[in-house]
């Protein structure tokens, strides 16, 4: 057996097997170095595998030499492999930045747990992705999700709200996954098989009420997970209390790997001829714009930066919800790159906030007065990841609007597509808005007398750097990326037609 | 006749583009040596203005030089073509800097002004972006570097960083960013949507576009014109009176150098390369505009009657002037662009004059308001000699250039059979004088204020320092010169009311 045949399963089977063992790790630096090394071993894998993909197509692989549809069988498509070397990528960028961050908010004592904890949730969202069997997403969502309500109550040693916010996100989230279940039980029931392509093909042509049923569940259990409006009622307190390297990797990934399975379903398990899926999407439409509007909204009038930051997420999932909603293969490929760009825009923007709570001890507006003076590397990542956020060319989000209102343009939609356009671009005007009231602080207003420039440790500065040329880099050349996403989104929608 | 360096010209555009970056980490070095940096300033400015001389004499023999930086997205790349109307504009804008620069010197050093180092980096971003946006071989690119020049003038505008500062610049940022993202870039994608390309063509590329029908072609026009913010087109103008609150040497950029040319300029390209000169005449669709542009001027106008602040008289002048580029891109004949292409030239040189001259009064006495220069005529005769050149240009009387771009509009009026416009412009030429040569003849009739019959005797002569005057006449006799050589100019920018027809 040759190691591209076992590459499929490495992502996720590296950081699993790892996490107990982090555990057992002395307090202190070790398992900090261990978790890294243990990602950088991941993104490799991941990366190896998404040109792996590229080249052959979809892979396979029956997890112990079972065949489906009695054993688990991973499937890994061209999106599934973009999605799946983000995640590994972000956990690679996020791990180091954890360092100081971590040793800072939570403090080394409980530094083999929390490592632990974040390897599970990255072995878990990688989960998600890889795999081919409907429970298997159910279990992996879990397991990610279980380590995150830890991890956000970390949080609680800068702010006891992380508690509640932890609760809160540990109730919506369990009724989310309860949601996901029963819909899948009521799939199996109406189909007999749990393996995503066994379901499609069984589903074909089949429209009764448990179908229905189970589908309607499905999607709301999802929509839970990937904090679509108005079920985003989790996100910001998540957000904004869970420890900074938390948040900076949930933000890049926990709700991007939601995304990708609520496209899994939709287009491979369902596909566009049920008939139900016309209903689902115009409620998309009207969901991610009320969505758009209302979080950006929202965000523009919050003094807390960072849980700014989480209700621009939160607008943000709208912008992809809507790409999906077009249900055109061109809306998904839109999605699918606003998913990896956000992605990347939010990582640097909240690694940005982080660096900011490690010299001022605050995520207030205030603290971030004269920035320009006092951290001049953190303001000018912040400010470039902004105006990514924002959609100004050369930068990641300005190909993700393009893509998005192209699409829209393409699109036979409900209602008028310039109608819609408008509605894009004039929520992202909205950002403008949120992202300049930070920008105003720190550029033009003077810092607090008696404070100088700060030094910061290299191991926040190099991650954060790195994302932020990473946002310049995809908004120049997105030519490879974008076609990798609309090859993925053709054989996405082609899962009917097959 | 035009210095040329030996430069392959398609190389010259990539190296003018990249030569002002190059300084602004040049001034970043020379931080703390003001004479360096000054030196820094002034040498990648004419670098780059004979860089674009040398595109421009390739242009002026015919060649199209091009150019593709890299491919953004499959179908739609950053590419760099060279015509004779972005041609102009480019050697408008890097020579105008020039002198702006030397301005800026004398006003920035007279005024003890903070941050001079970050002033002069902004200014370098922002005459790359302009020289880009000259350059740009689609709409794309044309974007890109369009939004690049309003995020760098930014920090220009808002220099004076005070509550006043804060505001403008809110408004100014608001504006041109909300109006580029809200309305250019969605009329841009729809193009593309279109007509699969977003290539400048000759001739434009409307004529095979899909679905323009019924009212897209006014729906597309119009999110064109009102998202070039920069273009200053009613309603979409209040962010440059706004701006007002930067130093002297920002407004002149602002007004007469790149921005709102770019606005201008962009207008004019888009209509004839775009839309295409035939298509818009044959489509209808100018009607609604050249309305609203002739309005604009009115209006503008007479808003500017009404202001007391000479500089924000001044903004409303322009706001008004711009609408004549506007106007010329809607009349859609070839007389019409051939005059919205000319008053791009001589509107830049006469309300730079006017600038240089506004901000001169204030170094050297420090009044912005008009009711208080009441005398400076006799302590300032050289300042306000210039103004009344710059004004004169601006009003359109010969031998001053902004007469020709006056003669072709009515013209291109003429030839559209739009007869109002000749009163459009008649009208607003009158205003132009009232409130331009108002403040000057006041200057030297009045006596000072609270110096009762001070108007007999000799009077001590209180200029401002020279890099503040010299400049100022440099573009005042500029005016002039350019009103006995339009002829070439002329013949130069043919080509773009395209070969038949």
């Amino acid at each position: 057996m040759s190691l591209i045949s076992q590459l499929p399963v490495l992502p996720v089977l590296l950081p699993l097997v790892s996490a107990p063992l982090c555990v057992l790790l002395p307090k202190g630096r070790m398992p900090w170095v261990f978790a890294t090394a243990i990602s950088w071993l991941t993104a490799i894998s991941a990366v190896a595998l998404l040109f792996h993909v590229a080249e052959v197509g979809s892979v396979t692989y029956n997890m112990g030499g079972w065949a489906g549809p009695l054993g688990i069988v991973y499937r890994i498509d061209i999106v599934g492999a973009i999605v799946m070397a983000l995640v590994a990528l972000m956990a690679a960028a996020v791990f180091p930045y954890a360092k100081e961050s971590v040793a800072f908010e939570v403090g080394t004592e409980q530094s083999p747990a929390f490592y632990s904890l974040f390897l599970v949730c990255f072995a878990g969202l990688i989960g998600v992705v890889a795999t081919g069997d409907a429970f298997n997403v159910f279990v992996f969502l879990e397991i990610s999700s279980l380590s995150t309500y830890a991890l956000v109550a970390l949080g609680a040693k800068q702010d006891r709200r992380a508690l509640t916010a932890a609760f809160t996100y540990l109730v919506l989230g369990t009724i989310g996954a309860t949601f996901f279940v029963i819909g899948l039980g009521l799939l199996y029931q109406a189909t007999g098989t749990l393996n995503m392509t066994d379901l499609h093909e069984r589903l074909t042509g089949q429209d009764n009420r448990v179908v229905r049923a189970g589908f309607a569940f499905i999607v709301t259990g999802l929509g839970l997970k990937l904090a679509m409006f108005p079920l985003h009622k989790w996100l910001p307190d998540a957000y904004t209390f869970a420890p900074s390297a938390v948040t900076a990797f949930l933000a890049a990934t926990a709700t991007k790997v939601a995304v990708y399975a609520m496209l899994r379903f939709l287009f491979t398990v369902f596909g566009f001829t049920f008939a139900f899926m016309d209903v689902a999407l115009t409620l998309f439409i009207l969901l991610g714009l009320t969505g758009m509007f209302a979080a950006s909204l929202i965000a523009v009038f919050r003094d807390d930066v960072k849980q700014m930051l989480a209700f621009s997420s939160v607008a943000q999932v709208g912008y992809m919800l809507l790409g999906i909603s077009f249900g055109t293969p061109e809306g998904v490929a839109a999605a699918v790159m606003h998913v990896f760009n956000h992605a990347l825009m939010k990582a640097a923007l909240f690694m940005a906030v982080g660096a900011v709570f490690y010299v001022t001890l605050s995520h207030h507006l205030s603290a971030y007065k004269g920035l320009g003076k006092r951290m001049p590397f953190t303001a000018a990542c912040f400010i470039i990841a902004g105006l990514s956020l924002i959609g100004v060319p050369f930068t990641a989000g300005f190909i993700s609007k393009y893509l998005l209102i192209q699409a829209a343009f393409e699109a036979t939609l409900p209602v008028s597509s310039l109608f819609i356009v408008m509605l894009i671009v004039a929520s992202s005007l909205l950002a403008v808005a949120y992202i300049g009231r930070v920008a105003y602080e720190m550029f033009l207003s003077d810092p607090p007398e008696g404070v100088n420039q700060v030094e910061m440790p290299w191991t926040m500065m190099v991650p954060m750097g790195v994302m932020t040329a990473a946002n310049i880099y995809f908004g120049m050349d997105a030519e490879t990326l974008t076609s990798l996403a609309r090859q993925g989104a053709d054989l996405l929608s082609m899962g009917g037609a097959k | 006749m035009i210095p040329s360096l030996p430069i392959n010209p398609a190389d010259a555009m990539l190296i003018a583009l990249f030569i002002p970056i190059l300084g602004m980490f040049g001034l970043m070095i020379a931080d703390r040596q003001p004479n360096v940096r000054e030196g820094v300033t002034l040498t990648f400015a004419v670098i780059t203005f004979l860089l674009c001389l040398t595109v421009l004499n390739d242009v002026a023999a015919g060649g199209r030089p091009t150019l593709t930086l890299f491919e953004v997205l499959p179908g739609l790349s950053i590419t760099l073509k060279a015509e004779p109307l972005g041609a102009m504009f480019a050697v408008i804008a890097s020579g105008l800097f020039i002198v702006n620069s030397l301005y800026s010197i004398g006003y920035m050093r007279g005024n003890e002004e903070k941050h001079q180092t970050r002033f002069y980096m902004c200014f370098a971003v922002a005459i790359s972006a302009a020289v880009g946006i000259a350059f740009a071989g689609n709409l794309l690119t044309f974007f890109t570097f369009y939004e690049i020049l309003t995020l760098s003038t930014f920090p220009l505008v808002t220099h004076k960083r005070d509550e006043k500062a804060r505001a403008g610049g809110r408004i100014y940022l608001g504006i041109l960013i909300g109006t580029s993202i809200g309305l250019l870039l969605p009329a841009i994608i729809w193009t593309y949507v279109m007509t699969g390309t977003t290539d400048f063509v000759l001739g434009g590329i409307m004529r095979t576009a899909a679905d323009m029908y019924g009212a897209v072609p006014v729906i597309l026009l119009g999110l064109y014109l009102w998202g070039i913010g920069k273009a200053a087109l009613m309603p979409i103008h209040p962010w440059l009176p706004n701006a007002m609150v930067a130093p002297t040497p920002v407004s002149a950029f602002l007004h007469a150098v790149a921005v709102v040319k770019a606005g201008v300029f962009g207008v004019l390209k888009i209509s004839t390369y775009t839309f295409g000169i035939d298509y818009l005449s044959s489509s209808g669709a100018t009607d609604l505009f050249l309305w609203i542009a002739g309005a604009s001027i009115l209006i503008a106008s007479a808003i500017a009657m009404t202001q007391d602040n000479l500089k924000a008289r001044l903004a409303y002048s322009t706001v008004s002037q711009l609408s004549y580029v506007t106007l010329g891109a809607m009349l859609a004949t070839k007389m019409g662009v051939m005059g919205g292409a000319t008053q791009i030239a001589a509107h830049a040189l006469g309300k730079m004059t006017l600038f240089m001259c506004a901000g001169a009064i204030y170094t050297a006495a420090h009044k912005s308001l008009i009711s208080e220069m009441r005398g400076t005529g006799r302590t300032m005769p050289y300042t306000w000699i210039a103004y009344i050149i710059g004004a004169c240009s601006i009003i359109g009387l010969p031998p001053m250039a902004g007469s020709w771009p006056k003669f072709y509009l009515m013209l291109g009026a003429v030839d559209r059979g739009t007869l109002f416009l000749l009163l459009v412009l008649v009208i607003s030429s009158l205003m132009n004088i009232v409130y331009l040569l108002a403040p000057a003849v006041r200057a030297f009739m009045d006596p000072v204020p609270g110096q009762g019959e001070a108007l007999k005797g000799p009077v001590a002569i209180q200029e401002a320092p020279l890099f503040c005057l010299v400049p100022a006449w440099f573009t005042a006799i500029g005016t002039i010169v350019l009103f006995f050589y339009m002829e070439p100019v002329v013949a130069f920018l043919n080509p773009i009311l395209g070969a038949g027809s």
